[in-house]
Formats: structure tokens, sequence, C-alpha cells
């Protein structure tokens, strides 16, 4: 709505969902979280469902706006809308999510990783809805962490990232890593993720994992923070989201 | 042009209406209904004056159209007193000096009517977090903060 307000998008018709009921649940099944494309992003902070399999979307979604936002926002809304420097698109990456896009010819499940090729653009065509977004449930004791950078209280990110950490005998065996605000899209970063399987959780590990996600990133420069800026933040970021997650799975740094 | 046919409920009256698919409903209720009490601010979702409730549930509604409010109960500021008594609110906003030029206050009611709704005794820091999505240039918020605990007690000791 805001684009169309500023005229910077004028589109010839427009499809509501508002009205399809069909696609407003949060379900628990086959060891996934399955969230229909109306479902409400408020509805994402009280589901019991959301907080047991991935609390990483419920404490990113808490960041998003206000209540006002949440009450009227879709989850997958804001991952069809695809802004690089928003919650929702870098948290389903981190999670490794799945999200399902239908068309008349069929359907197909596109990797959340895969799914954004741009400001505001996805790997949607023009006849292609996103009706579900599957979010794979990480096993008990998994620790995540969402922080991010705004100008003011609940504003929209300069920089954000999100991790999530499980363990094993103490050792990491499954990590995500999600980050927005730093690239023309949302990004995952594997190089850090690789950094970090297979290895016990040190303050090392930590600054190494944060460099490897760092390593080829330059963050588009605008009035709300330089290249720089966004790099030295997102640093900052990625660095205490991976030790909050790490100490949340019960590692010590 | 094309309009669509719309039914909603706007504060306990039914209205059936022709609206062009691009005007939002914030302009529908200002300018075809009439209830100007809902403010325009920012017309991008952040300063929360248009908040309306719909079906109880407060949203903006400059970034919503008009024709998405079919079949919908809105609640404006306008339906909070009856003409006559005020609603405990808008006492509350009257003593406590909750509005100095009044431009966010539509707003600021219908939120924290749904906050006391959902909890008629918020704390101080509740009902802080509640109005996050209100941006008032006046008051500094702590007179608004005091009115809906005002209000919530007010509320409390009609109950």
């Amino acid at each position: 709505m805001p684009l169309m307000h500023f005229r910077l998008a004028s589109p010839a018709s427009l499809i509501d969902i508002n009205g399809v009921d069909e696609l407003d649940y949060i379900e628990r099944k086959n060891g996934m979280l399955s969230i229909g494309a109306r479902t409400r992003q408020a509805q994402i902070l009280t589901s019991e469902a959301a907080a047991n399999a991935a609390p990483l979307l419920v404490e990113a979604i808490s960041y998003i706006g206000h209540a006002q936002i949440r009450n009227r926002g879709t989850v997958a809304g804001s991952a069809a809308h695809a802004d690089p420097a928003a919650e929702v698109p870098a948290a389903l990456i981190a999670l490794g999510a799945d999200l399902e896009c239908v068309s008349r010819a069929g359907t197909r499940a596109v990797a959340a990783a895969d799914f954004f090729t741009g400001p505001f653009q996805t790997v949607l065509s023009d006849d292609e809805l996103l009706t579900e977004i599957r979010v794979p449930a990480w096993p008990d004791g998994t620790g995540s962490a969402w922080m991010e950078l705004t100008r003011i209280y609940h504003g929209f990110p300069v920089v954000g990232a999100g991790a999530v950490v499980h363990m094993s005998d103490g050792t990491i065996d499954r990590a995500g890593l999600g980050l927005c605000g730093m690239a023309a899209t949302p990004i995952g970063a594997d190089a850090a993720i690789d950094v970090l399987v297979g290895s016990a959780p040190s303050a090392e590990l930590v600054e190494d994992a944060t460099s490897a996600a760092l390593a080829d990133l330059e963050p588009p420069a605008d009035v709300h923070g330089s290249t720089a800026y966004r790099t030295r933040a997102g640093r900052a970021y990625v660095r205490r989201t991976l030790t909050a997650a790490i100490t949340n799975a019960g590692g010590t740094l | 042009m094309n309009t669509v046919a719309i039914a909603l409920n706007v504060n306990g009256t039914s209205h059936h209406a022709e609206v062009d698919p691009r005007v939002s409903l914030v302009d529908f209720l200002r300018d075809e209904l009439g209830l100007t009490g809902t403010h325009i601010g920012c017309e991008q979702g952040v300063c929360g004056s248009c908040t309306v409730l719909i079906d109880g549930t407060s949203v903006l509604s400059c970034l919503m159209l008009a024709v998405q409010a079919q079949g919908a109960e809105i609640s404006t500021v306008e339906s909070l007193s009856n003409g006559e008594a005020m609603h405990p609110l808008q006492e509350a906003f009257w003593e406590k000096q909750g509005l100095q030029c009044g431009f966010c206050t539509p707003g600021i009611l219908m939120r924290a009517k749904e906050i006391l709704d959902a909890n008629p005794n918020p704390t101080a820091d509740e009902i802080r977090e509640g109005i996050a999505g209100n941006l008032c240039r006046c008051t500094g918020y702590q007179f608004i903060v005091e009115s809906v605990l005002d209000a919530a007690e007010r509320q409390t000791a009609n109950a």
C-alpha cells in the first residue's frame, strides 16, 4: 500500500486473498510448521506450535513494526514482498524454510535460500501465488536468537541477523544464519555454517564464522548507513546472535 | 470507472456503497461516510493516526483498501461516545491532559480501547509498549500513559 501511495507502484489489478479462509492456519505436521499465506504475523506471536517449532521466527516477527502492522500483515506477505531489510525473509533462510508456490501449471516448493532474487524480487512468476511456508521444526534443545539495529524503537532494520544452533555432545551439529539489510536480498551464510558445524563452540569459532559470513559482502549504502557502517554493524550483530544462539543451545564460549 | 459494491458495518450502522477500488479505507471513512475523526497522518503505516478497530482488532486504515473491508465491522473514534456521555477513555484523556494538538488522539484512543479490552488493568510499561505504533509529537507520551491508566481505573470502578 505505501508503494501505491507513493505512486511507486500502480498495478493494473490486485487480487485480495483476505477472503480465502483456507489459507489461514498454523499447523505442525511431518516435522514441519506449515503456515498458510493468509496467517497474520500477530497469530505467530501467540501460537504454541510456532513457539515450539520455530522460536526464531516468533522472535523475528516480534520486531516487525508494531501491533497494528502485525495484526494485518501476513508472514507470507512479508516473504513475497521480499524487502531485503525485512525480518521474515532472513529468518526463513536461517531456519531452512520452503515456500510453496502454486500456479495453474502446478505446485513447486522453493527453498528460502533460492526464493529471493533481488530487492523486492522473488522467483514467483506473474501467475504464481505463494500459498504456504513450511519451516522445519528443529530438534528440542535448539538455541536461536534474532537481533537487529533500528533507528527508532521497532523501526525498520538497518541490519539484522538471526541464528539457529543445535548441539550434540558438546559439538555444533546443525546451524542456520540469516542476514537482512546486508545485500540486495536477504542472505544466508553457508560459509559460516561450514565453519560452525562439527566444531565445539568457542569465542574464536564465533569470530571465524562471523568473518566467513561477512567475507564476500558489500552491503548497500543509503542514508541510514554507509557500506562501512553496515559491514561493521552486521559483524557485531552476527557475532551477538551466534553467541546468543549457542548459549541458548546449552553451549558455553 | 469500475466501482465495486461493498457492504460493511461502521459503528453499528450498516452501509452499502459503490467504491472506486483504489480508495483507501481511511479516505472512504472520511470522504464517503463523513467520519473525519479518523485522521490521516503518514499514509505509510508509521504514525498510527488512522488506527481503527476491525472486528475488534486494531489496524491502520491507510494500509487497507475500502474494498477489503467488505463484510467487516469497523469501529472508529466516533463509536466511543453516544454524543452525550464521554467514554471513560475520553474522560481520562480530558482529565489527565492526554492530548495537546489532538491529531494523534483518535488513533491512540482506538488502540488504547483494544489494549483495555484485552487487559483491563495493564501496567504503565504494557501501555507504553502497546502504543508504540502511535506517534505523538506533543505530549512526550507520559500524560497519555497516565490517561490510559486512569481510564483503566474508571472502567474497573464502573464494572
